[in-house]
């Protein structure tokens, strides 16, 4: 077998984010609530 | 499992209407992708971290704020949030560039330490005795005119109208300063250097 000498691609890698970025994503999602009002939106973040 | 056949426009209208996991199962079908992609452009993982995260922040603010209108689009629609987050780091890093430490790259390449070291130091200065000692050997006129312009920084005018004499004879005076030093360093054999 011949050495293959050429670099792997780095998008053809599985590539995933860190769990914790997507966990903070959903819980940045649960506590976030978008308030319209008067053509301004109001973010409400819920502790 | 049920979630990972309902196209991502159902999935959408779903998280719109309040169904937080609905955004779960689109981050987790799309994840890869997205990632992938960023990565591709960036090739470090905590800005590519970074910058999904950013992607996603505007996603939710975007369909919480019931401002998405492209329904059956929403991978490209993330994708081209993303791109544009890229363009932004790029274009930070372009202002201020930031260099991380590898195996092929070291930080201390870039950066040095300009100070003489001890030993440089010493040298230094005794290079400037030896100068120093040199100096007086030469002629009073010659002297005169190399000590003003080297060490009090005059200009040839300056120097001329203080000695009374022409900024042609000031700038003679001042070449054969110079040819009268290399011939006293020849002669010792004195080695000035640092």
């Amino acid at each position: 077998m011949g050495k293959i000498y050429s670099k792997k691609a780095l998008a053809t890698q599985d590539l995933k984010p860190k769990k914790e970025v997507v966990s903070f994503l959903l819980s940045y999602s649960q506590a976030l609530t978008i308030v319209k009002i008067e053509n301004k939106n109001f973010e409400i973040i819920a502790n | 499992m049920a979630d990972l056949h309902i196209p991502d426009a159902l999935l959408v209208k779903k998280y719109v209407d309040g169904n937080e996991v609905a955004l779960s199962t689109l981050i987790k079908r799309h994840e890869s992708k997205i990632y992938g992609f960023i990565y591709s452009k960036i090739a470090d993982r905590d800005i590519s971290n970074d910058i999904f995260q950013d992607t996603f922040i505007k996603v939710i603010k975007t369909l919480k704020s019931n401002s998405y209108n492209e329904e059956g689009k929403f991978l490209p629609w993330v994708m081209r949030i993303s791109h544009n987050l890229i363009v932004d780091h790029f274009r930070k890093t372009k202002k201020m560039p930031m260099y991380r430490e590898t195996e092929e790259f070291s930080i201390f390449s870039i950066m040095s330490d300009d100070s003489l070291t001890i030993e440089n130091k010493m040298i230094f200065d005794q290079v400037e005795v030896d100068l120093k000692k040199i100096i007086e050997e030469l002629p009073d006129d010659q002297k005169e005119v190399l000590v003003m312009r080297m060490y009090q920084d005059m200009s040839f005018k300056e120097i001329s109208e203080l000695t009374g004499v022409s900024i042609n004879t000031a700038l003679g005076r001042m070449r054969y300063a110079l040819m009268n030093l290399r011939k006293i360093i020849d002669k010792h054999q004195i080695i000035l250097t640092n």
